[in-house]
């Protein structure tokens, strides 16, 4: 007999929701306070983990068809380009830069490169994090 | 690049393209192509005896490794141009007889004439390079080029045995010798050997003297087969018996004589010099003698033969030696020992390569080599026999060969003897003579008995294989011109006093002018009463060897050196295997064991020896009381996981060890690393849940056993670390360069958070590639467990 869970899949549909908006403002603040790509990666991967402890695996994986190895390797990729990039520009390899812009709705913003680089690190952390507790629990 | 230098390796350049022409060419004998080659060099080098016999040298010089002062430097003088005739001449012979001797169908030919020539080549390296590092490389060369020759009918056991302990044995004492040379170069600064000449003196100052002394004569003594190194010879006549008449007789063997008559100007004003060779030499050449007359094989008989004739070519350079030391005009007779050396050396060459190719006949046409079996071949083959008297005859000693003279000059040296009184040779000198004079009656023993055994006596068609016949004319031609040097220089030894025996004399013993004069006839003096004496009491043994035969039945079999060397080589096999057996046990445990030991010792005694140990507590902040709980929490979460009975108990104390370090970082207020602590403690408790869910259920689940050197071996890696770590707060020698980070975080990388700043701005690159390693992790973790094989066909592998 299937048990019942209602109680926990919607629990964790509002969760989730909660948890990677959670994860976006640690990744955003992170460069004035505590937080940043390891940690943002690290807390969306633990919401990805609650949909799949809740639905199983071909559920989520249906509804984000997203190969998360890729995902570890287009944040490693990122990071290197970021990096790369200064090189364009005459400078050292990994030399971030940074800028105020005046945007339509945020007013006068702070544009880093060294954000593009944390992008980098989140998506790395999360593909890992994901493959990792994919590959083991699909194999038992 | 002059010519000269174009000669010494013109074999190299030949060898590379005798393959080639062998391909090419399957119906002519390979043989023929190579055959030009030594004759060319052989008239070659003829053309510099009007130059060495004027008393001059010729060097050419061509840049190899200027910076370790390595050059190729070639020089003639008459002991080099003595050698190098010898090389090519009886090169050429030896390459004409092998032409008849291997069968062009049966045999390997294109290897064969490569390795021979890579011989020819080394050994015309080694004998005119001046540079000592040239002269090991090509010293090398023989070594390795002699073991593939040993080895070339690399399908018989016997083959790769003698191989690999002549190359075992040699190459000792090539490295040995190496050693030396580096000695040389420390004391001299060059690896000249003429510099190194003019530094003599130098040299016998140093404390280095002694060591390098030896490490030479070992390398030296090795190649010549002398006493105890001879053992390797005996076995190296499973080679062909051309290599065997080309390597192990005339030329190879003789790279010990040339290295230790090359050396003599630089070693020879100490006494230990003229003892150490003279004294080898002699043992050997009894030794060597004593132990021919018992073999059965022919060629056993000639390799013993050759250790013991090589054993008096050193003795006589030993004693030769002593010219440098007294160079008055009334003691020139040591000189004269030292002819006698080199006009034995050119002798030997002589008839020892024609009786190797006498055998090789006898051996090609009758299918053996024991003499128990043969008999009697003197009516199928007179032109060898003839040789083979020629041969054995100069061998023994007897006029009116050469073997003859260069004997009664052996006599006159070893009887002289007496009269030094330096090295104490006046006690014990008498011994030299006398042993020479038994050494010379057993050679006398053996001579008759390679030739009268063979030849005469029963004829036995049944024990043969074929039915012999003489030999084709081709195989022939080489003993023929062979032996009849050994008639010519024994009837007018002279021819070679002033062009080549002079100028090679002029090279061991510089600054000596010493006028050869070979006499055939000394009037009645004592060697020739010697010589009488050998030949009757030579005579009397050899006819009644069957009763004295027993003789040697009396040396125990177990004493031999063949045993030492075998049982040696075995235990050491053995030694080794057993020590590696006992450390690398393949328990990981013990090899943890070996690691922290190490570790412990070699940090605790440099802090013993440094006397590094500081206890400071100047720079100590306040201990907050929080900071009490959150140590105790760990240290009783560390502690418990230690004794708790199941699995589960110990992943969740190690959780809560992980969590309270997090509760650490808020406390120590480092925000970010809490976070990271706290996701990631997590994670891998969960992580080790799952994996131990799926461990294998053990019956009961166990305490840890104790074991007390893990207990001792914990202990002392926390004390050292904890040691360590108080001394390294204590001694704080330079500020931090945090202050830089704190002024420059926001003004320079617009941020606030001063360790994310860090992580991806001022330190982005180590960021870059953790990130790499997680991801690395990932592919590495899911390729174990999708991509692994099914445990099916991991059985089939096996």
């Amino acid at each position: 007999m299937k048990p019942n869970d209602v109680i926990l899949h919607s629990v964790t549909k509002v969760a989730v929701f909660i948890i990677l908006t959670f994860s976006i403002y640690l990744f955003f603040g992170g460069h004035h306070n505590p937080g940043g790509g390891f940690i943002g990666g690290l807390s969306v991967a633990s919401g990805l983990v609650l949909l799949y402890l809740t639905f199983d695996i071909e559920t989520v994986r249906r509804n984000i068809p997203v190969d998360f190895k890729k995902v570890a390797a287009f944040g490693v990729l990122i990071a290197i380009f970021t990096g790369a990039s200064s090189l364009l520009f005459d400078k050292p390899f990994l030399n971030q830069a940074y800028g105020y812009f005046n945007l339509p709705i945020f007013g006068k913003t702070e544009l880093a490169t060294a954000v593009i680089f944390d992008v980098g690190v989140a998506l790395a952390v999360i593909g890992t994090a994901v493959t990792i507790i994919l590959s083991i629990s699909e194999d038992g | 690049m002059s010519l000269l230098h174009l000669a010494i390796i013109a074999p190299f350049l030949l060898a590379i393209f005798i393959p080639i022409l062998y391909k090419l060419f399957r119906k002519v004998h390979t043989g023929w192509f190579v055959l030009p080659l030594p004759i060319l060099l052989f008239s070659y080098f003829l053309s510099f005896i009007s130059i060495t016999s004027t008393h001059k040298t010729i060097t050419e010089s061509v840049p190899w490794i200027p910076a370790l002062g390595v050059d190729f430097i070639a020089k003639v003088d008459g002991l080099g141009l003595l050698f190098a005739l010898l090389i090519t001449g009886i090169g050429s012979l030896v390459v004409l007889y092998s032409i008849y001797y291997l069968a062009k169908d049966k045999e390997k030919l294109n290897t064969f004439y490569v390795y021979l020539l890579l011989f020819m080549g080394a050994m015309l390296g080694v004998v005119l390079s001046d540079n000592l590092i040239v002269l090991y490389t090509f010293w090398e060369f023989t070594s390795f080029s002699s073991f593939l020759l040993i080895g070339y009918w690399y399908d018989r056991e016997k083959s790769r045995y003698g191989a690999q302990k002549s190359m075992l044995i040699t190459v000792l004492g090539g490295l040995s010798m190496l050693g030396g040379i580096i000695l040389l170069y420390i004391m001299t600064g060059t690896f000249n050997i003429s510099e190194i000449i003019d530094q003599a003196a130098v040299i016998s100052a140093s404390p280095l003297f002694i060591p390098a002394l030896i490490c030479i004569l070992l390398g030296a003594f090795t190649k010549s087969a002398q006493f105890p190194f001879h053992i390797w010879l005996p076995d190296a006549m499973e080679a062909p018996t051309p290599v065997s008449a080309y390597l192990h007789s005339a030329t190879m063997v003789k790279a010990g004589i040339y290295l230790v008559a090359r050396m003599t100007p630089v070693f020879a004003s100490e006494g230990l010099w003229v003892w150490l060779i003279a004294g080898f030499g002699i043992v050997t050449l009894f030794w060597g003698s004593f132990n021919a007359v018992k073999q059965t094989d022919l060629k056993a008989i000639l390799a013993f033969s050759t250790i013991s004739q090589l054993g008096m070519i050193m003795s006589l350079l030993g004693l030769g030696a002593a010219a440098l030391h007294f160079d008055d005009v009334k003691n020139s007779f040591y000189g004269a020992a030292t002819a006698a050396a080199v006009f034995h050396l050119f002798n030997h060459a002589t008839f020892k390569g024609s009786l190797f190719m006498v055998v090789g006949i006898v051996d090609h046409e009758t299918g053996t080599r024991d003499i128990r079996k043969l008999g009697g071949l003197m009516n199928f083959m007179p032109i060898t026999f003839t040789l083979a008297i020629i041969g054995t005859f100069s061998m023994a000693g007897l006029p009116p060969f050469n073997g003859f003279l260069s004997k009664e000059m052996f006599f006159t040296g070893m009887i002289r003897v007496l009269e030094l009184n330096i090295f104490n040779f006046e006690t014990w000198g008498m011994l030299f003579p006398v042993i020479a004079w038994v050494a010379s009656v057993f050679t006398f023993i053996y001579s008759m008995l390679l030739v009268f055994k063979t030849f005469t006596g029963k004829y036995q068609p049944e024990k043969l294989e074929k039915k012999p016949h003489e030999a084709p004319m081709g195989m022939l031609i080489s003993p023929i011109i062979l032996a009849s040097l050994v008639i010519i220089i024994g009837f007018f030894p002279n021819i070679l006093s002033n062009s080549i025996i002079s100028p090679a004399l002029e090279s061991i013993l510089p600054n000596n002018t010493i006028d050869v004069h070979i006499s055939f006839w000394h009037g009645f003096k004592p060697e020739l009463f010697m010589t009488i004496g050998v030949i009757a009491l030579g005579i009397l043994l050899f006819l009644t060897l069957p009763k004295w035969r027993r003789v040697y039945d009396f040396f125990p079999k177990k004493l031999t050196f063949n045993r030492l060397y075998d049982s040696g080589l075995e235990m050491i096999q053995h030694a080794s295997n057993k020590l590696t057996k006992t450390y690398m046990n393949g328990s990981i445990r013990s090899y943890l064991v070996y690691i922290f030991a190490f570790f412990i010792f070699i940090l605790a005694t440099t802090i013993a020896v440094k006397n590094a140990f500081t206890f400071d507590t100047s720079n100590i902040s306040a201990i907050g009381f929080y900071e009490v709980l959150l140590a105790l929490a760990v240290v009783i979460g560390s502690i418990s996981i230690l004794f708790v009975n199941s699995r589960m108990t110990a992943i969740i104390l190690l959780g809560a060890v992980g969590y309270t370090v997090s509760l650490f970082y808020v406390l120590f207020r480092a925000p970010d690393l809490a976070l990271t602590q706290l996701v990631i403690e997590t994670i891998s408790v969960a992580l080790f849940l799952l994996c131990f869910y799926h461990l294998p259920k053990k019956r009961n689940e166990e305490r840890n056993r104790f074991k007390l050197t893990n207990a001792i071996i914990s202990i002392g890696v926390g004390t050292i670390v904890t040691v360590i770590a108080l001394s390294a707060h204590s001694n704080k020698v330079f500020d931090s360069i945090a202050e830089y980070y704190v002024e420059n975080t926001y003004t320079e990388a617009a941020g606030k958070n001063m360790v994310n700043v860090i992580l991806v701005d001022f330190r982005g690159f180590d960021t870059l590639f953790e990130i790499t390693v997680l991801t690395i992790a990932a592919l590495g973790i899911f390729a174990m467990i999708k991509l692994r094989m099914g445990g099916k066909k991991k059985n089939e592998n096996k």
